[in-house]
C-alpha cells in the first residue's frame, strides 16, 4: 500500500506528541478507541482563558494513518476556539493525508478524540 | 542508517538504492542460483514435452522429471512413484483432503483438522462440509501443539482423514508427526501432512511417521513459485479423486502437461536441502538466537508467540506489547517482515492462529513475523535488532497504553468503547 507523503511525515516526524497534566482545569482530554481493536488514540487540548486552544498534545497507539491523523489534528486545533475545533470533520482529515479507505476509520477517530477531549474540557467548566 | 548491510538483493552499483533486509522467509524465498541453473537448460534446448513418448526431445524432458521426482522422494524417506507433481502446496493441500474424502465417502465422512491450519486447509474442509461432510476442527494448547489426547478422542471410526500441519506458517511449531501419524494408522484414518513449511527444513519421513500424503512447495525452499508435490502413499494404497482432468498423467491423479522447468528446479532445491539441511538449521538457530538476545536486552514486555523447543529455526514470532503491528511495519520500512495485527489483513481481524493460542486481541495487534534463511547474514540480523529496539522505543514513547502501563493503570479495567 502505498501512502501519501503528507501522511508518511506526519508518521516519520509527529507533531506534538506527549501529555499535559489531566488534572489542570484548562486541559481537556479525550481517549478514545479501543486496545483489542487495534487503535487508541489519546487527545489532549490546552484551552488559554479565552477560548482559544493554545497547545495540543497526543499519544496514539495504532498504524501508521491512525498516528498521522492524530498527530494531524493537534496541528489543526491550536489557535482555534473549541467551538470552531469542534467542527473539524473526519473527511477533511482523510483527504489531507489521502487516506486508502480501509483506513478512514482512523480519520473517524481523529474526529472522535476532538470531540471527547472538549467535551471534557467543558464538563470542567460547566 | 547502516549502509554496510548487504542483502542477497543488494546492488554493488555506487547510488544504487539500497533494498530492505528481507526477514519474511515463510512468505517466500528467493532461489537458490543453483537451482536456477538446473533448470535453464529445460527452457530452451531441453524444451520436448515429457510426455512424448517417440522422441528424444520428449525422452530428454522426461528424465528431467524423474530425475526431480527422485529428488523430492530422497528428501522424505518415500518412492518417488508416490510423488504428484502439483502448481503447489494450495494445490496440494485441496488434491490430498477434497480427493480422499470424495473418494471415500460412501464408507467415511468425517475430517480431523486444527484451527491453526493453513487457509487453504481450512476452506477446503468449508467447502467439504457444504458438501455433507462432517468436519471437527480441533483447538491447540497455548504454545500451538496439538493436544494428541484430544486428537485420539477426535478420531471415530468415520473419520477419513485427519490434515495437520508439519510447521506453522506464522508460528513456525512443529507438530509430533510420528504420534499423530501413529494414532491415524491405528485408527485406520488416512494422515495428510501439510509441509509447505517443513519440506527441506526439518527431517521427515513418511515411514517413520506414518504419513500418508505429504503436500509440498517450492518457493518456499529456494526453488521456482507455481510449483509443489503431493506425496501420495502406495503401501497401504492411498486412493484420491482428481480434480483436474484430462491427458491422465501423474497416475490419473492430476492431469496436464507437466512444467518440466520448474520440476526440475524443485528437484533441485529439495536436493541442495537434503545435502545443506543439518548445517543451515544449525546456522538459523544460532541467527535467531542472536537476534532474540539482542532484543529481549534492550526491550521488555515482547512476548514470544508459539512454543520455542519445537519450532522451525528460522521463524520467530513476537508480540511488542503496546506498539501495534503496522505502525511498527512502517517504522521499520527497510526491514520486509509480515504482521499478525489486523490492519495488515484484508479481513481487518487480527491472525486466527495467535488468537487460536490464546493470545489476546490486543497482544495479536502487536505481533510480527520475523523470519530468517539462506542468504541472511548476521549483519542483517544485528541490523534488524537495532532498527525494531528503535522503532520500538519510539512507538512506545507516543503509546498511550505504554504510558497507562509506566503509570501502574491496568488497561483491562478501562471501558473501552469498541468501535
Amino acid at each position: 500500500m502505498a501512502y501519501s507523503e503528507k501522511l508518511i511525515d506526519h508518521f516519520e516526524n509527529p507533531r506534538n506528541v506527549g501529555a499535559f497534566d489531566k488534572g489542570d482545569d484548562s486541559v481537556g482530554t479525550g481517549l478514545v478507541g479501543a486496545p483489542a481493536c487495534g487503535d487508541v488514540m489519546k487527545l489532549q487540548i490546552k484551552v488559554g482563558p479565552d477560548g482559544i486552544i493554545e497547545d495540543a498534545k497526543f499519544k496514539t497507539f495504532g498504524c501508521g494513518s491512525a498516528i498521522a491523523s492524530s498527530s494531524l489534528v493537534t496541528e489543526w486545533v491550536k489557535g482555534k476556539t473549541v467551538e470552531e475545533a469542534a467542527t473539524i470533520k473526519n473527511t477533511d482529515i482523510a483527504k489531507h493525508l489521502a487516506l486508502p479507505p480501509v483506513k478512514i476509520h482512523c480519520s473517524v477517530l481523529a474526529e472522535d478524540a476532538i470531540k471527547a477531549a472538549i467535551e471534557d474540557y467543558r464538563k470542567k467548566h460547566a | 542508517m547502516n549502509t554496510a548491510v548487504k542483502t542477497a538483493a543488494s546492488d554493488d552499483r555506487p547510488n544504487a538504492p539500497r533494498r530492505a533486509v528481507y526477514l519474511d522467509y515463510q512468505a517466500t524465498t528467493p532461489m537458490d542460483p543453483r537451482v536456477l541453473e538446473a533448470m535453464m537448460p529445460y527452457f530452451t534446448e531441453k524444451f520436448g514435452n515429457p510426455h512424448s513418448r517417440n522422441h528424444e526431445y520428449g525422452w530428454e524432458a522426461e528424465e528431467g522429471v524423474e530425475k526431480a521426482r527422485q529428488q523430492i522422494a530422497d528428501l522424505i524417506c518415500g518412492d518417488e512413484r508416490e510423488i504428484v507433481f502439483t502448481s503447489g502446496a494450495t494445490e496440494s493441500n485441496n488434491l490430498a483432503i477434497g480427493g480422499v474424502a470424495r473418494f471415500y465417502k460412501d464408507q467415511r465422512d468425517h475430517i480431523v483438522t486444527l484451527v491453526t491450519e493453513h487457509k487453504c486447509v481450512l476452506d477446503t474442509c468449508r467447502h467439504l462440509e457444504q458438501e455433507g461432510f462432517k468436519v471437527t476442527y480441533l483447538p491447540v494448547l497455548q504454545n500451538g501443539l496439538v493436544d494428541l489426547a484430544a486428537l485420539e478422542a477426535a478420531i471415530t471410526e468415520r473419520t477419513v482423514i485427519v490434515s495437520i500441519m508439519a510447521a506453522n506458517n506464522e508460528i513456525g511449531v512443529i507438530q509430533p508427526l510420528a504420534e499423530i501419524g501413529a494414532l491415524c494408522r491405528k485408527k485406520g484414518a488416512f494422515f495428510h501432512t501439510d509441509c509447505a513449511q517443513a519440506f527441506g527444513k526439518i527431517p521427515l519421513d513418511v515411514e517413520a511417521m506414518k504419513i500418508d500424503l505429504m503436500s509440498i512447495s517450492g518457493h518456499k525452499i529456494y526453488g521456482p513459485k507455481g510449483i509443489g508435490a503431493l506425496f501420495v502413499r502406495r503401501r497401504p494404497r492411498v486412493r484420491l479423486q482428481a480434480m483436474i482432468h484430462g491427458g491422465g498423467q501423474e497416475r490419473g491423479m492430476r492431469s496436464g502437461t507437466l512444467p518440466t522447468p520448474l520440476c526440475v528446479g524443485l528437484g533441485k532445491a529439495a536436493e541442495l536441502a537434503k545435502n545443506e539441511m543439518a548445517a543451515e538449521a544449525v546456522r538459523m538457530k544460532a541467527l535467531r538466537d542472536r537476534f532474540l538476545a539482542t532484543i529481549n536486552a534492550k526491550l521488555p514486555e515482547v512476548f514470544l508467540n508459539g512454543d520455542l523447543e519445537n519450532r522451525l529455526p528460522s521463524n520467530l514470532n513476537l508480540s511488542f506489547a503496546y506498539v501495534e503491528g503496522e505502525g511498527l511495519m512502517m517504522g521499520i520500512k527497510d526491514l520486509s517482515v509480515s504482521s499478525g495485527s489486523a490492519c495488515t489483513s484484508a479481513s481487518l481481524e487480527p491472525s486466527y492462529v495467535l488468537r487460536a493460542l490464546g493470545v489476546e486481541e490486543e497482544l495479536a495487534h502487536t505481533s510480527l513475523r520475523i523470519g530468517f534463511g539462506r542468504f541472511t547474514t548476521e549483519a542483517e540480523v544485528d541490523y534488524a535488532a537495532e532498527r525494531i529496539i528503535q522503532a520500538v522505543s519510539k512507538l512506545r514513547a507516543m503509546s498511550p497504553l505504554w504510558e497507562m502501563a509506566q503509570d501502574g493503570i491496568d488497561i483491562k479495567s478501562i471501558q473501552w468503547a469498541a468501535h
